[in-house]
């Protein structure tokens, strides 16, 4: 996802010379190419993420596109109150990305997991959130970047992620669930976002196995989000799943609850997948650290078994 | 004293007064804090900043961000004064439905660059203007108010280290140094002396002069050919014009009512018939 989204913001650089990327001493050997061919476009704003948030707020007054960039934590929660106050509040072109996202940078600790992110950026008034799944989605985010104003956060993960759409999402739209695979009148909803859609299409892959219906939808879009799309899902199936590698408090699952908790009629039962919000003390990579949460498409797809009406089972 | 200096005096006794009315009508704190800084706003705006009231986003304009947004009341007398906008605004301050609330704030204020309030935020986000501002070539300056408590801010020394190491030339900071934090002197609680020495070992050149004194205010707050950015350390006094608001913490917190009110107008009043 990263390399997707270098790869896409010098394509915007090159269109926009008000592009403008600000790290915060991160990105080594990622960044290099862009700051060599854009030097009048990128800063390095040095450990100062406090800074370099208000730094891309005055950046932006002055007429820039801005994209701050670090990884983890750093550009979002150890500056939430810049975010809040400098760029939410006065409705500033910045865009925070953060690389790393959920358990990508695992071994690295608790200080390194990226869990809570999205729950806290899409709290700021008037934030767009947005969580890729892989590098298409992650590519196709960064350039709806390029037409948003106003502040935004995307969130990636680190690097070499698992390609599942099969194509560049060129006329991907702002807000909207992305259809992926099956039938939407399935009796199985399965919805992924933060880096999740691998664990669904697996997931998606043995409930077929077993014969039990799925659609398959990525959903990298938080705020704002698709509360139709996701009623409209949940009208036609007997369970919506939502999937995500981050906290199940105020992430991709809180928002599906929300949406069909305004359902009046016969609607499906929702089952939420994510990291439970108490601090992981567990060493390990993100594979390893995902099963420790049971985030793994066996435990998924046992527990969507159990749950479905007996006459799928 | 020259014509810019009187009018620089007019207008910090007009903040003053209107600072008093506004903090007693609206019933909000901070009128010690306003006091304090009347003199430096008021240098500002007569004699240093280029503005056009008329045109408050005037691309050539010098910027102005209140850091130490409580002391808002001063900044919105300042700019009715200029004309930015009707006076009789400035009777809406914190009253419900009106844009004037007790910190800073952009929205439906003209003149107004930066809403404030949250301690620490107004020196980078002035760094990154001045930063987009020079990468432009122009020469519009960017001045930023900080009050002394706010240097205990972290976020201020990031940029203090930014602005040093780019050499932001035209980035003016201007420090409120009444000595007075929110519970206790700054010596008591979190001490900031060497100040100057910190700064100039961040790669400011600093300037110091009283913080009251059109004068000095004027010369130290002018422009300066080095590629460096400036800090202006202003010594002032809080609740500066009222006697029994001078040197006061209580008058961070406390809003002027029935005799006090009186008092205090009488006794700025009576300076402006002197």
């Amino acid at each position: 996802m990263r390399d997707a989204f270098v790869a896409e913001l010098s394509h915007l650089a090159e269109q926009d010379p008000s592009v403008m990327l600000v790290t915060g001493d991160l990105g080594f050997g990622v960044l290099t190419d862009f700051a060599r061919r854009f030097p009048n476009q990128y800063l390095n704003a040095g450990v100062a993420e406090q800074n370099m948030a208000g730094i891309a707020a005055g950046l932006a007054i002055e007429g820039r596109r801005v994209f701050t960039y670090s990884i983890a934590n750093f550009p979002t929660l150890r500056c939430v109150e810049q975010l809040r106050n400098d760029v939410c509040y006065h409705r500033l072109s910045v865009t925070v990305v953060a690389v790393g996202g959920g358990f990508a940078y695992g071994p690295l600790g608790f200080s390194h997991h990226a869990t809570e992110d999205v729950a806290i950026m899409s709290a700021l008034p008037g934030m767009r959130v947005m969580a890729p799944n892989d590098p298409i989605e992650a590519r196709a985010c960064t350039r709806l970047c390029g037409s948003f104003d106003g502040p935004t956060y995307l969130r990636l993960g680190r690097n070499g992620e698992r390609r599942i759409h099969p194509e560049s999402l060129a006329s991907l739209q702002e807000g909207k669930l992305i259809h992926v695979a099956g039938s939407s009148d399935a009796p199985v909803a399965l919805v992924a976002a933060c880096g999740a859609l691998d664990i669904a299409a697996e997931t998606a892959d043995l409930l077929r196995r077993s014969a039990i219906g799925v659609s398959l939808w990525a959903c990298p879009f938080i705020a704002p989000f698709d509360h139709d799309g996701v009623r409209r899902l949940a009208s036609d199936a007997d369970l919506l799943v939502t999937v995500e590698e981050h906290a199940l408090i105020g992430g991709l699952g809180t928002r599906c609850a929300h949406a069909i908790a305004a359902l009046t009629g016969r609607h499906a039962r929702h089952l939420g997948f994510g990291i439970p919000p108490e601090p992981q003390h567990a060493v390990g990579d993100q594979h390893y650290l995902r099963s420790r949460v049971g985030l793994t498409a066996e435990r998924i797809s046992e527990t969507i078994s159990a749950a479905l009406p007996s006459m799928y089972r | 004293m020259g014509s810019e200096a009187i009018t620089a005096a007019k207008l910090a006794l007009r903040i003053r007064c209107h600072a008093i009315r506004m903090t007693s009508k609206g019933r909000s704190s901070h009128v010690g804090s306003v006091l304090s800084c009347a003199d430096i706003l008021a240098t500002l705006y007569a004699c240093v900043m280029r503005v056009r009231p008329a045109e408050p986003t005037w691309p050539k304009r010098d910027r102005f961000i209140m850091s130490k947004g409580h002391a808002g009341a001063g900044v919105y007398a300042v700019l009715a004064e200029m004309g930015f906008f009707p006076i009789e605004r400035l009777d809406t301050h914190c009253q419900n439905g009106s844009a004037l609330c007790g910190h800073v704030a952009v929205h439906g204020i003209p003149g107004v660059e930066f809403s404030t309030g949250s301690l620490g935020h107004g020196l980078p986000v002035a760094t990154g203007m001045a930063y987009a501002i020079k990468a432009r070539g122009e020469d519009c300056r960017t001045f930023v108010l900080l009050s002394d408590g706010e240097l205990d801010e972290g976020s201020n020394w990031e940029a203090f280290l930014f602005a040093g190491h780019h050499r932001l030339r035209g980035l003016c900071a201007v420090i409120d140094y009444n000595k007075i934090q929110s519970l206790a002197s700054v010596s008591e609680t979190l001490a900031l002396e060497p100040l100057a020495d910190k700064f100039r070992a961040f790669g400011w050149v600093v300037r110091e002069c009283d913080g009251h004194n059109h004068m000095e205010l004027s010369a130290a707050l002018g422009a300066e050919s080095i590629d460096a950015p400036i800090v202006v350390i202003a010594n002032t006094v809080k609740g500066r014009g009222v006697s029994f608001m001078e040197h006061s913490v209580l008058w961070h917190y406390r809003s002027p009512q029935g005799e006090e009110l009186a008092a205090a107008l009488a006794e700025l009043e009576g300076v402006s018939h002197a």
